[in-house]
């Protein structure tokens, strides 16, 4: 009895997947992975960031992030410079937005100013790095469309169109675990004229609070200038209970003085 | 040798205390001490304008910094020092930039003691930025500034903004060039023997206050201030001699910013008003910025603003009614290599000044600085910026941070 009930349920199973396109698929797998990361609230994090040349010259920064999730609107988060020593409290405060552009801030030690700045520059890199700032902000299921494109084991591989027309890319691949959370594995980004450009893997996974997996190795690999970029994270904290007010104009400067 | 020895010494002990800094995640203190070394070197290529000014100015400066927090980050106390040797007597000095004390709590936050704080939105000046005086020895375009005695009390609400309370006990005098700098007047000006108007003199009680709120895309700051002036105001007599002193004047003040696609849309505003003097001034401009136009992180921001000022050619910074181009190159590099050029002209005559400066770090704790500031066609009618006409120059520094 056991077998035929799972034989009909695998049945079942795969007609409703051959009835839903590849666009419904891929939005129901992004979805999948947003509710698996819902209700963490805030977190904290350290990290080491190391820049890697074609030569192999290597670079480092120090940073931390608080992260506040918002489920009506998209996240806002906080990022503050620890190193080089001379860029040393120089920080952002970000709005995510689901819709339209986010708001930022910028947050100049030196002179103690506080600047809004044009969150337009999406693919521009982040401090020097490999990463765009597109590839740090908040993942909202709202900036992308979607085409499931194949299914290997546990992983799933689906395309994402960004919403966004300055987007640097014409296309995102990401591979989830449909297993773990549907937490990313891999990113394959393809430019605007859509060859490869970069591969982002994730490593080092951790389970936080039975729920949430973090990767505390992020390597993005751009393979049109063989430069690298490693994010070495240390320890999240899901226990900060960070509010509203720890992401103001006031605690930007707070963060960076 | 000797030198060499204190150096290492210096060195050492340094290296003794960023062991020091590290996180003691036990006690849930941080320490974090840090320490800038900077050796600068300005020349002026043009023949002094009055004696004793000299052309060569090699310079060295420090900066240490600490501070100590606890209660996660809600409590601390930051320190800022400063000291400069400089050929001129008068910019050698040495100056607590912060020293205080601060906690905050859910929607309020309280500093108590000498702080630095900075409001306005346009670059090429600040007219609303009024808390601290500003180290005119220091820099030329008068982005440093004294540290300034205070209480402020910060109260944040997520509908209506953010309230700052400022009470400022004590002012601090401007400090000009003396016998041999360059950038003064033909009498050298001792800041003492500037008075207040005020009959407590420096020890005013003066206040201020400032909102701060943005809807959307708009950024906008209102502000007022009553106390004694940051700046000093110069009577010219009929003999030439110059009669300064700090009024006191009450200051209202409106910041705004429309930050749209690549597009920032800017305006400050004051209304100055003195028994000795009433004035309205303002810039208003835009920035916009081609973002990674070579894909590899190159931005390149155009900026233009118009400046004006009602007092005319008595504008101590002589931007009566000017117009301001520059551009901002920002590489996006490893070093941060990035460049700001522009020029201010005068729209009633010739003068113009023309300024460069350029940034870059090496390895991970050096960094080099160069500006220029080129005085050109200056006209004789600007009584301010006459005294300057010769005062081109040419500044390069490099900084080590411990």
């Amino acid at each position: 009895m056991k077998k035929v009930f799972f034989a009909i349920m695998a049945i079942a199973g795969i007609s409703s997947l051959a009835a839903q396109s590849a666009a419904e698929k891929g939005l129901q797998i992004a979805k999948a992975a947003e509710q698996a990361d819902l209700g963490f609230g805030s977190s904290t994090v350290k990290l080491k960031m190391t820049l890697k040349n074609k030569n192999g010259q290597t670079s480092e920064r120090y940073l931390e992030t608080r992260t506040l999730e918002l489920t009506e609107d998209g996240d806002k988060s906080l990022i503050v410079f620890n190193s080089p020593k001379d860029v040393k409290g120089t920080s952002t405060l970000t709005f995510t937005h689901k819709t339209g552009s986010d708001d930022q801030w910028l947050f100049l030690p030196s002179i103690k100013r506080v600047k809004r700045i044009s969150s337009n520059n999406k693919s521009g890199p982040f401090v020097g790095s490999e990463f765009a700032y597109e590839d740090l902000s908040s993942q909202e299921v709202e900036k992308y469309t979607y085409k499931f494109l194949e299914e290997k084991g546990n992983l799933l591989v689906v395309e994402q169109d960004p919403v966004d027309p300055k987007s640097g890319y014409t296309r995102r691949v990401v591979t989830y675990n449909k297993d773990k959370g549907y937490r990313f594995e891999k990113v394959e980004f393809y430019d605007r004229k859509n060859a490869l450009l970069k591969t982002l893997t994730y490593s080092d996974y951790k389970l936080y609070q039975g729920k949430y997996w973090r990767a505390l190795t992020f390597n993005m690999v751009n393979h049109q200038s063989n430069k690298e970029t490693l994010l070495k994270f240390e320890e999240y904290n899901f226990n900060v209970a960070l509010s509203d007010e720890d992401f103001t104009q006031v605690a930007l400067q707070r963060a960076g003085q | 040798m000797k030198i060499v020895h204190i150096s290492l010494l210096v060195i050492l002990v340094l290296s003794g205390l960023n062991t020091y800094a590290q996180e003691d995640n036990s006690k849930k203190t941080t320490h974090d001490f840090e320490m800038e070394l900077e050796a600068e070197y300005r020349y002026f290529y043009d023949d002094a304008l009055f004696e004793e000014q000299k052309d060569h100015f090699p310079s060295f400066a420090i900066r240490p910094e600490y501070a100590i927090s606890w209660n996660k980050g809600y409590e601390s106390i930051n320190f800022k020092g400063f000291f400069r040797l400089d050929v001129d007597e008068e910019r050698t000095h040495w100056d607590i930039r912060e020293l205080y004390y601060q906690k905050a709590k859910n929607n309020w936050e309280f500093s108590l003691g000498l702080k630095k704080v900075y409001w306005g939105v346009t670059e090429s000046n600040h007219l609303v930025d009024i808390i601290n005086q500003t180290d005119a020895v220091e820099t030329f375009d008068g982005e440093e500034k004294l540290g300034q005695p205070m209480a402020q009390f910060t109260w944040i609400t997520q509908k209506f903004g953010t309230f700052d309370f400022f009470y400022l006990p004590y002012h601090r005098k401007r400090t000009f060039a003396g016998d041999k700098g360059r950038l003064r007047f033909p009498v050298v000006i001792d800041k003492e023997d500037l008075e207040y108007e005020s009959s407590a003199k420096e020890w005013r009680q003066d206040l201020a206050f400032r909102w701060k709120h943005y809807f959307n895309i708009l950024d906008i700051g209102l502000s007022y201030f009553y106390g004694n002036g940051r700046e000093p105001l110069f009577a010219f007599d009929s003999l030439g001699n110059i009669n300064a002193f700090y009024p006191v004047i009450h200051q209202a003040g409106l910041d705004l910013q429309i930050t749209h696609d690549a597009f920032l849309w800017k305006l400050e505003s004051i209304y100055r008003h003195a028994s000795a003097q009433e004035f309205v001034a303002l810039v208003a401009g835009l920035e916009y910025t081609f973002s990674n136009i070579d894909g590899n992180g190159l931005d390149i921001g155009l900026l233009g603003e118009y400046l004006y000022d009602e007092r005319d050619e008595l504008a101590l910074n002589a931007l009566q009614n000017d117009i301001f181009l520059g551009s901002r190159i920002a590489f996006n590099d490893t070093q941060d290599t990035s460049i700001l050029i522009g020029g201010i002209k005068d729209l009633e005559s010739d003068s113009t000044i023309f300024s460069l400066e350029a940034s870059r770090r090496f390895g991970s704790s050096w960094t080099a600085e160069i500006e220029a500031r080129i005085f050109d066609n200056i006209d004789d009618n600007e009584i301010i910026l006459s005294n300057f006409r010769e005062d081109s120059f040419f500044r390069i520094s490099i900084s080590k941070y411990f």
